[in-house]
């Protein structure tokens, strides 16, 4: 076998190697931190996943070592390989990070804000993504879309208003399964996911669409409205599955069970198994075995994800030794985002302030002023 | 009278069948190209006579075949794309329904040039009824010995099929067009790679408009360089514009290329200019999605200079002063016309028509439509005008596909150029109702739905 050719390419300015045929997506994750752009559609187990989101916009300010020049627009990073030389700006180039809150600001346009009722709370890729690149206001002032309510079964729970059109779910059947029975109905900003003629969707892989899907879209019926994520400990477990690999995370409280997903890594894509292939699980592991006793316990699972599960007490030991890592270790070079300390501030629920107006920590001046005006 | 190359015989009694049209001289390019050239003397003419793409981008044909991958044992296509969609064009209809031979000798050579022995016609759904006149055209052609096997005795084999859409303006983009012609949604696929390496089938593929096809068959009578002298500069050959909007002779009307506007709008041999005796206010020159320019900025350039129709002159002084070719739908508008609402009805389009699939323009592409709406209907605020500027900005270049540019290019010049009269309609919400900006005069109130 010939030796592996080997890129180098620098991102933020940043310099790696990576093997030729790597998307600049995943050069940056190897980077890590806030290198790595935010990807809403591309999952990298998914062939063919990626593009549409446009939320992984980069600026390639140098084409390649033969051929040094920019790319005219702005290029999306989960479906362009990386050159030889090539130089890609992404928080650096204010181009991307305007574009960005574009991206992010239309994905929100007619998302629902229902969060607080919505099981994906919690371990949402658009909450994640509107944090740390959106703005605090919408600009928009119209209704937004609602669609026809479609039943897909009695394990997986469909809301398409809050569905972003990623096509993950589409791409999990199609590669998953043997026969697709949903997908995109419709066109433009009324395209849905939905079955042709309702149909139930009962292939015994079909519940993976739960774990690619990066919003509330679809979700557990089995765990619906049962508890929030971040009041449940999630534990590595695997028992001795005939059809799929059995490698799993319980989500407990106390002894119960609440459910089943499969491993996620800190991308929030399913981890591999140590065959090297993807750990998907199959519907007896994730909707029917909900029992301690059905599984072999192997310990507290560390969430490694930018997440409020993540941040009060599962790294490391838990319970046995207080953490000496500092926030950014841990977080993989990210920096802690403090939008405003809220105890700070006894005024904050006055009406007359908008809270999108705030910028960092407040104190009294702020709220004087904003009074006298 | 300018050039004629396309449509010189469109007024020939009959020519849409084969008697007529071969007694008139037809095939004979077929007849040339086939037994006296070979597939790299052809397109090494089609980049002498510096075609350019008649489908709006204006990319050099004869480029765009000689980048077609030749993987051993893999065959071919080239796919003929019928799918006129742009409001304002109907050149590829009129070509495809009075001449539809000369499309096919077109073809004939082009398959041959590419070697595809399965070349495909992807036709617009709403052209109802001219898969069958281009199914009757094959059959004679068939029948005569100049499509099936063999043709000619040269052992090159060739069909050409008609696949009808199912009205999607969206698959009159290139990679949109295969999906659907391979059976699925019409949803543009992710460049690179490019249809010339991975295209229908994920075999190497041409995509080309109908016109630049037609186009063919003058360029091997003649030749590429003499074909080449005809227009001006990078601009070459003759070209269909499909004149309508306020004007005397709406219709197709094919151009050398050194016309002026000004002659094109006023002259009698054209548009025979405005209907009624009325001023022009503005017009779009090649097609909704490019930049609308004022009359002042469409006769004569920013620089003072004469504008003519062709690739360069129309496109001078970039976006801020300039528009594009495009795919040659010309779109008068007279002093009556309101902009804010023709602003609206593309955008409506554009809403209509986007597939769906990359947020900016699903989402955007509504919005901007939302806003427009609401200026239309008198409800408008002066920070609309900034926020549309500013999401068309967002929509432009970060989307798949050219959709997003095209939903935002119309936008962004309307407010570039008109920008008073959008003040006008937010400054007088019950006025703007009745009365339009130009000149006071009545315009027809929008229809607005409860």
């Amino acid at each position: 076998m010939s030796e592996q050719i080997l890129f180098k390419v620098t991102i933020d300015n940043i310099t790696i190697e990576v093997p030729a045929g790597t998307t600049i997506l995943q050069a940056a994750r190897l980077v890590g931190g806030q290198v790595a752009p935010p990807a809403m559609c591309y999952y990298s187990k998914l062939q063919g996943s990626g593009g549409k989101c446009r939320t992984c916009l980069v600026e390639v300010s140098k084409g390649s070592e033969k051929d040094p020049r920019p790319m005219p627009k702005l290029v999306a990073s989960c479906r362009t390989t990386v050159m030889d030389g090539m130089e890609v700006k992404n928080i650096t180039s204010e181009k991307v990070v305007d574009a960005r809150a574009g991206v992010v600001e239309f994905l929100l346009l007619n998302h629902p804000l229902d969060c607080p009722i919505c099981d994906q709370a919690g371990e949402c890729h658009l909450q994640d993504l509107s944090f740390e690149h959106g703005k605090a206001d919408t600009r928009y002032e119209f209704q937004r879309r609602t669609f026809k309510k479609h039943d897909l079964g009695k394990n997986i729970q469909l809301h398409m208003t809050r569905c972003i059109l990623c096509y993950r779910c589409v791409f999990t059947a199609d590669q998953l399964t043997n026969k697709r029975v949903h997908g995109i109905l419709d066109r433009g900003d009324h395209s849905e996911i939905a079955t042709h003629i309702e149909k139930s969707l009962d292939n015994e892989f079909i519940g993976n669409v739960i774990d690619v899907c990066p919003v509330g879209a679809l979700t557990d019926k089995t765990f619906r409205f049962k508890n929030r994520v971040w009041f449940l400990k999630p534990m590595d477990a695997h028992r001795d599955c005939p059809t799929c690999a059995g490698r799993v995370t319980l989500w407990n409280r106390g002894d119960e069970v609440y459910r089943v997903t499969a491993r996620k890594d800190q991308w929030g894509e399913i981890e591999d198994t140590p065959d090297g292939k993807t750990g998907w699980i199959c519907n007896t592991c994730r909707f029917d075995k909900k029992e301690t006793t059905d599984w072999i316990i192997e310990g507290p699972r560390e969430i490694s994800r930018q997440s409020v599960i993540a941040q009060g007490h599962y790294s490391g030991n838990i319970g046995t030794t207080k953490p000496h890592e500092t926030f950014e270790a841990v977080n993989g070079g990210r920096q802690p985002h403090l939008l405003m300390d809220i105890h700070d501030e006894s005024e904050v629920n006055m009406p007359s302030v908008h809270l999108g107006q705030i910028h960092g920590p407040s104190h009294g001046d702020t709220f004087n002023n904003t009074n006298k005006a | 009278m300018g050039v004629k190359l396309l449509l010189d015989k469109a007024n020939v009694p009959g020519i849409r069948t084969y008697d007529v049209y071969r007694r008139e001289g037809g095939y004979s390019a077929v007849e040339k190209a086939l037994k006296e050239m070979n597939p790299e003397t052809i397109v090494e003419e089609v980049k002498k006579s510096g075609l350019r793409g008649r489908g709006g981008a204006g990319f050099p044909a004869g480029m765009k075949w000689s980048f077609i991958a030749k993987p051993e044992g893999v065959p071919r296509h080239l796919v003929c794309n019928a799918d006129e969609s742009e409001p304002g064009t109907f050149k590829d209809r009129y070509l495809m329904e009075f001449l539809p031979h000369l499309l096919l000798e077109g073809l004939i050579i082009a398959s041959f040039a590419l070697g595809s022995n399965d070349t495909y016609i992807y036709i617009r759904g709403e052209y109802a009824w001219i898969p069958d006149i281009l199914e009757e055209a094959i059959n004679e052609a068939k029948a005569n010995g100049w499509l099936g096997k063999n043709i000619l005795g040269t052992g090159f084999d060739c069909n050409i099929h008609v696949q009808r859409g199912a009205g999607a303006y969206i698959c009159g983009e290139e990679t949109a067009l295969i999906e659907s012609l391979e059976g699925r949604r019409g949803n543009p696929r992710i460049k690179p790679p490019f249809p010339a390496i991975q295209g229908l089938w994920m075999r190497p593929t041409v995509v080309n408009n109908v016109e630049t096809l037609a186009a063919v068959v003058p360029i091997i009578h003649m030749g590429g360089d003499e074909y080449a002298k005809i227009g001006v500069g990078k601009s070459t050959g003759t070209k269909l514009i499909s004149a309508c909007g306020n004007i005397n002779k709406p219709g197709v009307y094919e151009i050398d290329m050194t016309v002026s506007v000004e002659d094109f709008i006023y002259s009698d041999e054209y548009c025979g200019g405005i209907k009624g005796g009325k001023q022009l206010k503005a017009c779009i020159p090649g097609g909704s999605s490019v930049p609308i320019l004022p009359a002042n900025l469409l006769l004569k350039t920013a620089k003072g200079e004469t504008r003519y129709m062709n690739y360069e002159s129309l496109s001078d002084g970039g976006f801020a002063t300039g528009s594009m070719m495009g795919s040659g739908g010309f779109i008068v508008l007279d002093e009556d016309q309101c902009i804010v609402k023709n602003t609206l009805t593309l955008a409506r389009f554009y809403r209509h028509e986007s597939c769906g699939q990359c947020s900016p323009c699903r989402e955007g592409t509504g919005w901007m439509e939302k806003i427009l709406m609401k200026i239309e209907q008198g409800k408008g605020e002066m920070s609309d005008i900034d926020l549309l500027w500013d999401i068309q900005r967002k929509i432009e270049g970060n989307t798949i596909c050219p959709l997003g540019d095209a939903a935002s290019w119309p936008v962004a010049a309307a407010i570039r150029h008109f920008r008073d009269e959008f003040e006008w309609h937010v400054k007088n919400p019950e006025l703007s109702q009745t009365s339009n900006f130009g000149l006071q005069h009545y315009a027809d109130p929008i229809h607005i739905p409860a």
